[in-house]
Order: structure tokens, then C-alpha cells, then sequence
């Protein structure tokens, strides 16, 4: 299943985030990001900063316990810890993208992948989603303090009854497709590390299509605001604040 | 859900509190020294945070915890683990059986969006968190306060990705124990939350002790 294609008047930038790479940048309120899992098996960090006031970040906890839920698809929306939201998932063929499993560090990359410097191994040195996403964070005068819970967006982990999680082998297949409504001016930082309980025990990250654009607001119909009543909820805050 | 019960004697804590429902709480606790929430009435959330006190941009990460574990619940042998890898205490004793660590703390702006928009009044834990550091003038704001630990919590997750509230399986008397790794800075916020079972509608004292 694939979204319907971007029209290209809408299109605004379109990019590929090699494997093992980092990025980040604006998303302007009411713009789209679409991600694509090109070759099956990405798994794509992020992190959400308010752009208007940085002190304002996506909450893992906020937005698993307002929607009770373990993980994120179409119709939950990413919260802010100010009772907003900041992006709602407002498509997506896969069905399930992780929330509670962090990222990778170096100690974690060496002892499960090797060494691979950029000494030895150039532009292919093996990177970790925490260092990755701390120099992101770097890049806009922030820091450690700011790396918190992040959504790993195309990974399945699920939990059994005792709460021992187990990664979903395969679960994004080739040209799998997330698409992301902003609702507020959001600083989008993402790493494309393989997740920290990937078993694949050869570092093989893979690479993300990124592609911004432009889209119809949420009216009072939208998906993810009706998805159930604490969204309205959210929607209203968000509304305030840009009044 | 393994119960370990503990060999201390409460007569010799050298630091013993009771801590009212609705009160931070912001202390150092020493490398070696053992700490013991306890659950004087029974199923009451205590949203627990810990920083290096060396440094406090090390601090308690739930997601290296629940990743270092490969489970999401905390229990008697569970490392809370910083973001750095590093163990900032171990729990040697536990009788409630397991502890949350995705709920978070409450908050005057969740509360509208899980509740009702006038809930926002309501007492919350993110107050009491940013009331004690506000004070405290030790160098932490709310960039540093992350996903924190519910102690005697209980938020079963399902097979198909849902997050349930459930009753808590905690009881009066009963304690979680943990063993400082390094020197580190605890803030709890002893929860006030009542539009949700987590603290079965009623908040209540919590007992704190160290030994050393």
C-alpha cells in the first residue's frame, strides 16, 4: 500500500536521509512531512522541539498515557508536555512505530557491530542515534539536557505480559509510509541509527525518503482530532496558543 | 515480579521522613547508601527522578533502563541506568512486585487534554517538581525533568500496543529498596493526581529512609 502521490505544486523539499545518517530542520505549522521506508527495515529517531519556545518538547509519557496507547499510527497525534500537540499522523501503511526504546549510544554500537572509525572507515563509520542526535541538538543551542524520549518511528516492539519487549523482525517492509501533520513550528531533529534492540548483528542502517509539502488544515472532521475526545482537547490548547 | 524483601531495621535509617501526599522531595543520596520508599496506605504513586550529582546532565533515562532490562517494568534486581550507561542505583528490595516507567508525571497541561479543560487547576506533580528546583536554586530547570519512574504504579501494556490504567497492585506497608551506585540527587514528586486510579483516588504519606 503506498500513500497518493504529493502533488508537485505542493511539493516543497524533497531528501534522502542516507542510513546511519542525521538531520534537522523546521517544519512550519499546517506543512506535512512524509517518510518513506524506501528499502524496508529503516528505523528513523526523532525528536519534536517547539520552535517558538524550546523549553517545549515532545513527551513520550504525555502522549502514550492522553491516547492509552504503546504505540503510534495513523490517528495519534505526537504531544508536547504543554498539553499540545506538535505533529498528528495523519497517514500510515505500517500500523505500528515505537515510543519507548531510545536510541543506540557508542558503547552499545562497539559492542554489538565492532569498531568502525571514520579513521579506518571514512563516511561509513558506524554512528549511534545518541551521539547523532545530541550534535543535531548541538546545532541549535541545545544539548544533553534536551535529549529526551524519542519516537523511533518504522520499528515494532511489542511487550508481553510480563513486560519483556521483543523486536519485530521485518516489520517495515520496502516503501513502507508515515505522513506527519504539523501543528505547530516544530524543530524536527531525526537519526537514522539502527534501534538499539535490532538483532541484525551487522551495522546495515537504511535510508529514509524525506519529503515536505504543503496540505489541507485539520477542520473539525480531521482524523486525528476526533481520534478520541483528549485530542480534541489537544487541538484546542494548540489553537489558543497561536491566537 | 520477583519479591525480595529486605534485611534492613528502620531503627537504624540515619535519615527517616514522611513525606505528605502532594510534597516534593529533593535530597542527595551517597554512593553505597540504601533507599527505601515506602507505601505507608497503599498504592500511592511516588514519581521518582534521579540525577548524578556530579553532574546532573547524567540522569535517570527511561528508555537505556527499559532497553538495558529488555523490560518495561521495574522490580527487585532492576539497574536505572543514565543516559551515559551508567547505574545510578540498583533496587535490592522490593515487596510491591513492579513499578511503572512509562506514565510520566502529571501536569496541569495533560490534565486538560486527558480530562477536562477546567481540570488545570488541579495540584500536579510537574508543580511540585518545578516548585522544589525553583527553590532549590541547584542549577536544574525543567529542561532536565525527563520521563520519570512511578513507584507502586501499576500500567499494564497489551499485546496490540495499548496502555491500560489499572488498579495498583501495591498495599499498605509494602516497600521498594534501592542501593546508590554513585552520589546521586533524588526529586519525587509525592503524587496529588485524583481523576485516575493511579493513586486509588486518594493520595497518601509516603515514608522515606536512608541507611548508610
Amino acid at each position: 500500500m503506498t500513500l497518493a502521490a504529493i502533488n508537485p505544486a505542493d511539493l516543497l523539499w524533497s531528501e534522502t536521509l542516507p542510513g546511519g545518517a542525521h538531520t534537522s530542520f523546521r517544519m512550519r505549522r499546517g506543512n506535512r512531512l512524509r517518510l518513506t521506508d524506501s528499502e524496508g527495515g529503516a528505523n528513523l529517531s526523532a525528536l519534536f522541539i517547539n520552535n517558538d519556545e524550546r523549553s517545549e518538547r515532545y513527551n513520550m509519557a504525555d502522549t502514550l498515557k492522553a491516547q492509552h496507547t504503546f504505540h503510534l499510527t495513523e490517528g495519534f497525534v505526537c504531544y508536547s508536555d504543554m498539553g499540545r500537540v506538535l505533529c498528528s499522523l495523519t497517514a500510515d501503511t505500517l500500523g505500528w512505530h515505537d515510543t519507548v526504546c531510545g536510541v543506540s549510544d557508542a558503547a552499545q554500537v562497539s559492542a554489538k557491530y565492532g569498531t568502525a572509525s571514520y579513521q579506518s572507515h571514512r563516511n561509513a563509520m558506524y554512528r549511534n542515534g545518541r551521539d547523532s542526535l545530541l550534535i543535531e541538538l548541538e546545532k541549535w543551542g541545545l544539548g544533553k539536557r534536551d535529549l529526551v524520549g524519542n519516537v523511533n518511528f518504522f520499528s515494532k516492539i511489542a511487550a508481553d505480559a510480563d513486560g519483556n519487549l521483543q523486536f519485530q523482525v521485518g516489520h517495515s517492509a520496502p516503501g513502507s509510509q508515515v505522513e506527519l501533520r504539523f501543528e505547530m513550528n516544530t524543530l524536527v531533529l531525526l537519526s537514522s541509527c539502527p534501534h538499539p534492540l535490532d538483532p541484525n548483528p551487522h551495522y546495515q542502517p537504511k535510508p529514509v525518503l524525506l519529503e515536505a509539502y504543503r496540505g489541507a488544515s485539520p477542520d473539525q472532521h480531521d482524523k486525528c482530532r476526533n481520534f478520541r475526545p483528549e485530542n480534541g482537547r489537544g487541538f484546542s490548547n494548540t489553537e489558543r496558543y497561536f491566537l | 515480579m520477583p519479591i525480595v524483601e529486605s534485611t534492613l531495621d528502620p531503627s537504624n535509617a540515619i535519615y527517616d521522613y514522611t513525606l505528605p501526599a502532594g510534597e516534593p522531595w529533593l535530597h542527595t543520596i551517597k554512593h553505597g547508601q540504601t533507599f527505601r520508599i515506602l507505601d505507608l496506605e497503599g498504592n500511592q504513586a511516588v514519581d521518582t527522578l534521579f540525577y548524578s550529582a556530579a553532574d546532573h546532565e547524567e540522569r535517570y533515562s527511561a528508555s537505556d533502563t527499559i532497553r538495558h532490562q529488555g523490560n518495561l517494568y521495574l522490580s527487585a534486581g532492576s539497574k536505572l541506568m543514565s543516559g551515559e550507561g551508567n547505574v545510578l542505583l540498583t533496587i535490592v528490595a522490593d515487596t510491591c512486585g513492579r513499578h511503572d516507567t512509562l506514565g510520566g508525571a502529571c501536569a496541569a497541561e495533560s490534565n486538560t487534554v486527558r480530562y477536562a479543560l477546567d481540570k488545570k487547576h488541579m495540584h500536579s506533580c510537574r508543580d511540585s517538581f518545578l516548585l522544589a528546583i525553583g527553590h532549590a536554586d541547584c542549577g536544574l530547570a525543567k529542561r532536565d525533568i525527563a520521563s520519570n519512574i512511578n513507584f507502586f504504579m501499576n500500567v499494564p501494556v497489551t499485546a496490540d500496543g495499548q496502555l491500560t490504567f489499572a488498579d495498583g497492585i501495591s498495599a499498605p506497608g509494602k516497600y521498594v529498596e534501592m542501593r546508590a551506585e554513585m552520589d546521586v540527587i533524588a526529586l519525587i514528586s509525592n503524587c496529588p493526581q485524583l481523576n485516575n486510579p493511579c493513586n486509588a483516588y486518594n493520595p497518601t504519606p509516603v515514608r522515606l529512609l536512608i541507611w548508610d
